[in-house]
């Protein structure tokens, strides 16, 4: 049966790149076992030769002609941001310690 | 006035009884009487819907009506991006942003002239069954002001339950816009995927959502789908193709000539721990659609009983995905971490998400992360969608028989406040029927089947049609609408408490 962890957990939010804090992820791991252990049941729904869908209706590549369009304006595109500088956005330094 | 069908407010501009500003301002004024009550609305955009209102008198008095439903007022779920208003998704990680364009269908719906009265509340990102998940805090439910108004577009759904709104636009990714729409006693669609463009909708799970009309009529579903609808060059997966005659359908259903319909009763979708009023209310439906001439089968799914279990795979690996745009860099919170100098653009983000972020998202985020991961993927991701094909290959074979497949929308009434709002698994099962659509993309539509006599809240009827053949929906939808209203000697709204003691 399915399990996760809390180190596990600890590890995914690393991943998804959340700070959980130590309530949450007491709270978190055994709530997401739990969900694990349910959706544990089409693990021998399907045979190997049944394709995998990834889309509920068949799509092929659709073309356009290259006809320009108005876009957003830099002051439109920057309305949003936490913070700009000299019309661009201004982000904290990317950088870590190690590298 | 503001008790009326969408299309007789319609009628009533048309024919000059009323004009788009008084219809506008009653709305503003329910809003104000009711929705402290409600709170079916995060933003009210009175000025806004009040000078479009205007433009939309002058446009009649000249002549030019932009569409149908030109001056009848909309609400709009706040998961669609709408320019000058704030679009937050119910959650704080947007608190505050206000979009620099208009999703298409909102700019349909501007190009139409309908007034838009403001934004409604929602789980946070769609995600959830109940608008609990919403960190601004729940909708109620008009019948019931202690109970859940259904999930994730319980705040357009009580709109129109409420009278704020005539109409309103949801999103249905597992039945966010059917399953409000059967606890609240109001009608939703959900279109065929690609029939209505997700151009600026905030996307949950790309492969599942799908924008749709919330009303209180069948007809005045298939007149809002009919201006929605149709293709978008701006959406990848638009379906480039003319809507099916939807208002059509719907007019002709309402003669209640059922003649010639092959209806499909899903074996999988009800029977033993379906609420018992529910299950009822669907028998008296189905025999009213009998009696009206349709005939019906039973028709097994095999494959359904793992549409839960499909879905909450295949929705967290792709909102786990596209929720990591909320990255604090472009727009959007940005929280910096505590105790750290100089914090690098990581431990913003890290800090902004935990901060911004609710348990629901959260939890599917983490779960999206697993089921994605390497040694995983192909056990979860990979198996569910193969589920999916089954499906999928379930709806063929089922419509190879019957014209469309019926259940009950929920498997049961609204449930109260706060009973599920911790227990993840018991939240995911109202789901239940509603689910196996999204994952095969066929559409489908959930119209009211009377009270539950346990606890006298509204239950809801499902229609589900093949791909593309939305108008099937409106059809049988409003033959039942048609026939029950008949039953009920009015709208079943028209039982609903009244909350302000005006009308």
């Amino acid at each position: 049966m399915p399990e996760i962890t809390r180190d596990e957990v600890a590890h995914l939010a690393t991943l998804a790149r959340i700070d959980l804090d130590d309530a949450e992820l007491d709270h978190l791991a055994p709530q997401l076992s739990v969900i694990l252990e349910s959706v544990a049941s089409i693990a021998g729904a399907a045979g190997d030769d049944v394709p995998a869908t990834s889309h509920p209706l068949p799509l092929t590549n659709v073309f356009r002609d290259d006809v320009v369009v108005p876009g957003l304006t830099a002051e439109q595109a920057l309305s949003g941001a936490p913070a700009q500088e000299q019309q661009r956005f201004a982000v904290p330094r990317i950088l870590g310690d190690e590298q | 006035m503001t008790r009326e069908t969408a299309a007789a407010m319609a009628a009533a501009l048309a024919d000059g009884t009323t004009t788009s500003v008084a219809l506008t301002q009653a709305h503003l004024d329910r809003i104000a009487a009711v929705d402290g009550a409600v709170h079916a609305f995060l933003h009210v955009d009175a000025e806004g819907a009040l000078a479009a209102a205007a433009r939309s008198d002058e446009r009649r008095a000249e002549g030019a009506v932009a569409s149908p439903l030109d001056g009848v007022p909309i609400a709009v779920k706040d998961v669609l991006a709408t320019e000058g208003l704030p679009t937050t998704c119910g959650s704080r990680i947007l608190e505050g942003w206000i979009p620099p364009y208009d999703a298409t269908v909102v700019t349909r719906l501007r190009a139409a002239g309908l007034p838009i009265l403001g934004k409604t509340n929602m789980d946070e990102f769609a995600m959830g069954s109940s608008t609990e998940h919403s960190a601004y805090g729940p909708t109620h439910n008009p019948w019931d002001l202690d109970r859940i108004p259904g999930g994730s577009g319980g705040g357009s759904a009580a709109a129109v339950a409420a009278f704020e709104a005539p109409l309103a636009l949801g999103t249905d990714t597992g039945g966010s816009i059917r399953q409000p729409g059967a606890v609240t006693g109001t009608v939703g669609v959900k279109p065929t995927y690609g029939g209505v463009s997700r151009y600026g909708l905030v996307a949950m799970a790309n492969s599942l959502d799908q924008v749709g009309p919330v009303t209180r009529t069948v007809l005045d579903s298939a007149l809002l789908h009919e201006l929605i609808g149709g293709h978008d060059p701006r959406d990848s997966t638009s379906v480039d193709a003319p809507l099916p005659d939807l208002v059509g359908a719907a007019r002709r259903g309402a003669e209640g000539d059922m003649s010639g319909v092959r209806i499909g009763v899903i074996t999988e979708l009800g029977g033993d721990g379906w609420q018992p009023g529910v299950m009822a209310r669907f028998q008296e439906s189905l025999d009213l659609l009998v009696a009206a001439g349709a005939e019906v089968v039973e028709v097994s799914c095999p494959s359904f009983v793992h549409a839960l279990a499909t879905y909450y795979l295949i929705m967290p690996c792709e909102a786990s995905s596209n929720l990591a745009k909320f990255d604090a860099m472009r727009y959007g919170l940005r929280v910096l971490p505590e105790g750290v100098d100089s914090p690098s653009a990581e431990d913003v983000m890290r800090a902004t998400r935990d901060a911004g972020f609710g348990d629901e998202v959260k939890r599917r985020i983490i779960l999206g992360t697993y089921a994605l991961s390497s040694g995983y993927y192909d056990a979860y991701y990979g198996k569910a969608q193969k589920v999916r094909t089954l499906i999928q290959r379930d709806f063929d074979a089922a419509f190879g028989k019957v014209d469309v497949l019926v259940s009950p929308t929920a498997p049961t009434t609204a449930f109260r406040l706060g009973e599920k709002l911790d227990d993840p698994l018991a939240m995911y099962l109202n789901d239940l029927a509603t689910i196996p659509a999204n994952l095969a993309g066929v559409p489908g539509i959930s119209v009211p089947s009377g009270l539950a006599d346990e606890d006298g809240l509204p239950a809801g009827f499902q229609v589900l049609a093949p791909a593309l053949a939305d108008d099937r929906l409106y059809r049988v939808g409003a033959a039942l609408e048609a026939g029950l209203t008949e039953k009920w000697g009015g709208p079943l709204l028209a039982q609903a408490p009244d909350l302000s003691g005006e009308s």
